[in-house]
């Protein structure tokens, strides 16, 4: 039988199948706050975690962004993450750890995200780890617990859906973008419960930060998880990461994993082809990621599918210009959108100018921040007058002291605009990072495109120019 | 996990797509203990206003009787995997949801806690919908039996409802089973399989931990 690269991972994690469902062995089980329900839980029934050197924490979404913000009960729940792991033997990066960052940013910088594992966590963007050709997927607080006492999960295998990327990213556009185009073409239900896989010359294209964003966002099509199969793109960025293999032991990892490919003819539930040229900066103006459009568009009428529930929500008629609606805030951070890459092409736009809105920046991972630090990126947020804020889940998620305030519009690069997903009442209009530095910088949505772009200082281009190709 | 056989009650209408589970539970509410319960904070920002008075057109405000059924539209319990969503609907006392689809997470979720999720066609919800809108407007609540076993959705005057489910969960669901008690007696499998596997792959457990 042909097989696609989730057959294939599937195949060598199956320990055992029953009623339709397999029982698939985990090689990574990551963890952060919300993990507490099930260690309750295993707690409580008295069980030992089986493979406490394959299971990670790390506090990233109760983590305050400033410490003029942190709160006593989101320190709880980040010093209940700390007890449980320590008791069960499980490695984790606290508070003060320089490996801390968000779970999706922080584990593959370390190294503990490779090709061809199955690897899982309570957080439904675990699909992320599917930009290095992992099978990656979110569960829940049961399958946490389940996972923690078995280092296994029964799943039922997803249908396969292929995404096919051909053409090239025009200019201004990126993996933020084409994720909004692919969510708003197919609908937030379009890949549901399918494992995605993508193809095509501009998935290739991408860089690994991209194939991240990209994998990141399946899930809000309603996937299980993306894959991006590996190439020498994963293998070059893997390659020195603290975690991974390293020297013989790297190459040789590498030799099995050049067969993670799908086989030629391998059949697909579904196929979708997107032309990449047809990208344009995209702009959420709805209350689902769907309800999303070129930031040269306009809010449509609800008699043409402008949800006025969502409108009413967002103060927005139908009609409207994307491009003239004003925002109060902007925020730069998250799973999607808090890579060095992301900081760097806000900062691009953001150099030598002043924030007309406010604007916060929560990098990824304290590694992002070292880097932005040491290559000048950090100075210029500071310079335009941004907020440049500890590294965690921050504005993303209305849990760890960061939100906007009811009736507030906020540009934001992370991935959801669920009504009160960044506080009740908040207003979210979801974009790439440097769409985000040009609203902030105009006080209203812009298009990137019209405005100019700095040559940032050398060391900041071949910062990243040197990670990518290393 | 409480047995799930038969359950009675009414049902309550929410007629809206991508419920997602930051509506279900917000984040900031997530940071009880399973033994607190979550059944109050239920759809808090849609039942509730700012001063934290109950909207008094919102559906679940509007019922004498806490529902076992819940109907919504597409893509039901999108968004974050929080269990937390199920443990909300169940201690709420939903028994039942049905949609026109599911998000993949949730419904693994609610499988694990005895929440059933049935997926039904267009014409069939509108049914149960019409049923439970009409019963509203009485004045004796309508009651809705769902059973388990024949996997069927009954109620007086409404055409009784099939739905499907699959084997496995079923069987769990009845005899009020957890998985995790079941699969730790295929340890052996599982250990057999370790060792194999880290022979195979020896990258699979982390250098420089
Ligand atoms: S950044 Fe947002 S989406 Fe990502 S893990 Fe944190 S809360 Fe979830």
């Amino acid at each position: 039988m042909r097989q696609t690269i989730v057959d294939k991972i599937w195949a060598a994690h199956e320990i055992l199948a029953r009623e339709g469902s397999s029982l698939l062995f985990v090689d990574r089980h990551l963890l952060h706050e919300g993990s507490h329900h099930a260690f309750d839980k295993i707690g409580a029934a008295g069980r030992k975690v089986r493979h406490p050197e394959l299971t990670f924490g790390v506090a990233d979404h109760y983590a305050p962004s400033s410490e003029l913000r942190a709160n006593a009960a989101s320190a709880t729940m980040i010093e209940r993450l700390s007890a449980n792991t320590a008791r069960h033997g499980i490695g984790s990066f606290g508070l003060g750890d320089a490996r801390r960052g968000i779970v999706h940013v922080a584990m593959p910088e370390q190294g503990l995200t490779l090709p061809g594992l199955v690897i899982v966590c309570g957080d439904s963007h675990t699909a992320t780890h599917g930009a290095f050709g992992a099978f990656a997927f979110g569960i829940g607080a049961s399958e946490v617990a389940h996972v923690l006492a078995t280092q296994a999960l029964w799943q039922k295998k997803p249908p396969a859906m292929r995404i096919t990327v051909t053409g090239e990213l025009p200019f201004g556009t990126t993996a933020k973008d084409l994720a909004l185009h692919i969510i708003g073409r197919i609908g937030t239900g379009g890949a549901t419960g399918h494992a995605v896989e993508y193809a095509g010359a501009a998935i290739s294209a991408l860089s690994m930060e991209g194939r991240m964003t990209l994998c990141n966002m399946t899930i809000e099509m309603g996937a299980r998880s993306g894959i991006v199969p590996p190439d020498e793109t994963t293998f070059a960025w893997l390659r020195g990461r603290p975690m991974a293999p390293k020297g013989a032991a790297f190459d040789r990892a590498v030799q099995s994993w050049k067969a993670l490919r799908s086989d030629a003819g391998a059949d697909y539930a579904r196929e979708v082809v997107i032309d990449a040229g047809e990208v344009a900066p995209m702009v959420t103006w709805g209350t689902s990621p769907e309800q999303v459009a070129p930031v040269t568009g306009a809010v449509p009428e609800p008699a043409a599918g402008g949800d006025a529930e969502a409108l009413d929500y967002m103060g927005l008629s139908g009609g409207e210009s994307l491009s003239e609606i004003p925002i109060d805030r902007g925020f730069i951070g998250s799973c999607t959108n808090g890579r060095y890459s992301d900081l760097l092409a806000a900062a691009r736009v953001l150099a030598g100018r002043r924030l007309a809105v406010p604007l916060l920046v929560s990098p990824g991972s304290s590694e992002v921040a070292r880097q932005a630090e040491e290559s000048g990126i950090a100075a210029i947020f500071r310079a335009a007058g941004a907020e440049w804020g500890m590294s965690g889940c921050s504005l993303c998620v209305g849990m760890n002291g960061d939100r906007v305030q009811a009736g507030e519009r906020c540009a934001s690069t992370s991935n959801r605009n669920f009504r009160g997903r960044q506080g009740p009442g908040a207003r979210t209009h979801l974009m790439s990072p440097a769409m985000v530095a040009a609203a902030a910088l105009s006080g209203r949505i812009a298009d990137v495109r019209a405005m100019e772009l700095a040559a940032l200082p050398e060391a900041a281009e071949s910062f990243e120019a040197a990670r990518a190709g290393s | 996990m409480q047995p799930f056989t038969t359950v009675t009650g009414p049902g309550v209408v929410l007629d809206r797509d991508n419920i997602d589970t930051d509506q279900l539970i917000p984040a900031r509410f997530m940071k009880r203990s399973r033994t607190e319960g979550y059944g109050d904070q239920l759809l808090r920002d849609l039942r509730f206003d700012e001063d934290g008075e109950p909207d008094p057109a919102f559906p679940l405000n509007r019922l004498a009787e806490p529902p076992v059924l819940m109907v919504a539209g597409k893509n039901f319990g999108c968004g974050s995997s929080r269990e937390a969503a199920v443990y909300a609907l169940v201690d709420h006392g939903i028994r039942v949801v049905v949609a026109a689809s599911f998000a993949d997470i949730f419904r693994g979720n609610a499988g694990k806690n005895g929440l059933l999720t049935i997926a039904l066609g267009d014409a069939e919800r509108a049914r149960l919908v019409r049923f439970v809108e009409r019963e509203r407007a009485s004045a004796e609540l309508g009651r809705l039996t769902i059973d388990l076993e024949t996997q069927t959705i009954a109620g007086e005057g409404l055409e009784t409802i099939e739905f499907d489910i699959d084997a496995g969960l079923k069987r769990r669901l009845l005899l009020g089973l957890d998985e995790l008690s079941e699969t730790l007696e295929d340890e052996p499998m599982i250990t057999a399989f370790e060792t194999r596997h880290f022979a195979e792959r020896p990258w699979v457990v982390p250098a420089n931990r």
